[in-house]
C-alpha cells in the first residue's frame, strides 16, 4: 500500500489517540477535512495491510501492577534456533519472541522474549519452569530485569 | 479497577471497530452505555494506566526503520548519558537494565537508513558506542497483555 500526503496526515492526527466522542472517526475528519466515510475507509485500509497493528487500548504494564518486566536472553545454536523460538513463543507467560543478532564477544546472546510478571519471584518461578518443561538446560540464558524506565512513547511519524 | 475495566483491558487491546460509532458498538459487548466507556477509558488514561487510546503502528510497514540498541554506561555516567539520548526523538522508550550493557533502548526512525545515522549521532554526542540489534526473525508477538483478578 502506498500512503498519500492524506494518510500521512491522518497518521499524524491519530497517532496520539482516537478522540473519546461518540463519533470520533468524523471528529478526525472534520479536523482535516475530510467526511467520516474517507477517514473510515482509509484507516480501514491501512488496519488491513497491517500498517496499523493493532487498534485500541494500549497499557502501561507498570501502572497495572506488572512490575516485573524481564528480557530473558539465550545463546541458541543456530541450528537449534527455529525449534527454540517455535518452543519459546508458544509459552503463555511469553509476549515477544525475536532472533536478534550476537555483538561478540560482549553480547553472544541470539533470541531475545519478553515476560511481564507481578513480581520478580513470579517471573524467576515461570523461566525455570520454563527451562525444566521445554529441556533447554543446556542452552545457556540469563535474565535481564527493567530498573528505571526513562521514557515510554509510540513512534512519531511527521 | 474493577471486573469491567479488566474486561475492557483485556477485550480491548485490539479489534475496535473502525464504524460510524464504536463505541457505542464496544460499550454493549461490555454490558454498559457508552458513555460510561468513554469515562472508564478517561480514567484509565489519567490515572496512567492506559499510554493511549487509539492505533499502534507497524514502524517497518510504514517505510520506516526500528531497532533494539544497549549500551554500556558506568554508573556515576547514567543519568547524564540518559538524558542526551532521550533526547533524540527516534528513541521510542529506554529502560535500565541489570546487565554489563545496561542501557536498553528502541529506535523507530522514518527510513531503514536514517538508524545508523542516529546511532552515529548518539556515539558521537554521548562517547560511548552502541550495540545495534535489529530483529532477525519473530517467532512470536503475543500483541496482547492479559490481566487477571487479584
Amino acid at each position: 500500500m502506498v500512503l498519500t500526503e492524506k494518510d500521512y496526515q491522518l497518521i499524524a492526527s491519530i497517532q496520539d489517540g482516537l478522540p473519546l466522542v461518540s463519533h470520533p472517526y468524523a471528529e478526525i475528519g472534520r479536523q482535516l477535512g475530510m467526511g467520516e466515510g474517507e477517514v473510515i475507509c482509509r484507516i480501514s485500509e491501512m488496519r488491513k495491510k497491517g500498517i496499523i497493528k493493532r487498534m485500541g487500548v494500549v497499557v502501561r504494564h507498570r501502572e497495572l501492577g506488572y512490575t516485573a518486566n524481564a528480557m530473558v536472553v539465550w545463546d541458541v545454536p543456530d541450528e537449534r534456533l527455529d525449534e527454540v523460538g517455535a518452543l519459546l513463543g508458544s509459552r503463555r507467560c511469553i509476549t515477544l519472541c525475536y532472533q536478534r543478532p550476537r555483538r561478540l564477544p560482549e553480547w553472544p546472546y541470539n533470541l531475545f522474549c519478553m515476560i511481564h510478571g507481578l513480581s520478580r519471584s513470579a517471573v524467576l518461578a515461570s523461566i525455570e519452569q520454563m527451562v525444566s518443561e521445554l529441556e533447554l538446560e543446556e542452552i545457556n540464558h540469563q535474565v535481564l530485569f527493567s530498573g528505571r524506565r526513562f521514557k515510554q512513547r509510540g513512534g512519531h511519524y511527521r | 479497577m474493577d471486573s469491567i475495566d479488566r474486561a475492557i483491558i483485556n477485550r480491548l487491546q485490539d479489534g475496535f471497530p473502525i464504524c460510524d460509532h464504536p463505541y457505542a458498538n464496544m460499550a454493549a459487548q461490555f454490558g454498559i452505555e457508552e458513555s460510561e466507556l468513554l469515562q472508564r477509558l478517561e480514567r484509565m488514561l489519567e490515572k496512567n494506566q492506559l499510554s493511549r487510546f487509539g492505533p499502534m503502528f507497524n514502524a517497518v510497514k510504514m517505510g520506516g526503520g526500528l531497532s533494539l540498541c544497549a549500551m554500556q554506561i558506568p554508573d556515576a555516567d547514567f543519568d547524564r548519558i540518559a538524558e542526551q539520548v532521550n533526547a533524540f526523538p527516534e528513541v521510542a522508550h529506554n529502560y535500565a537494565r541489570d546487565h554489563r550493557l545496561n542501557m536498553w533502548f528502541v529506535l523507530a526512525t522514518e527510513t531503514p537508513q536514517r538508524i545508523a545515522q542516529v546511532l552515529a549521532g548518539i556515539e558521537q554526542v554521548t562517547g560511548y558506542p552502541v550495540y545495534n540489534m535489529p530483529k532477525k526473525e519473530e517467532f512470536f508477538v503475543g500483541l496482547k497483555f492479559e490481566i487477571r483478578s487479584g
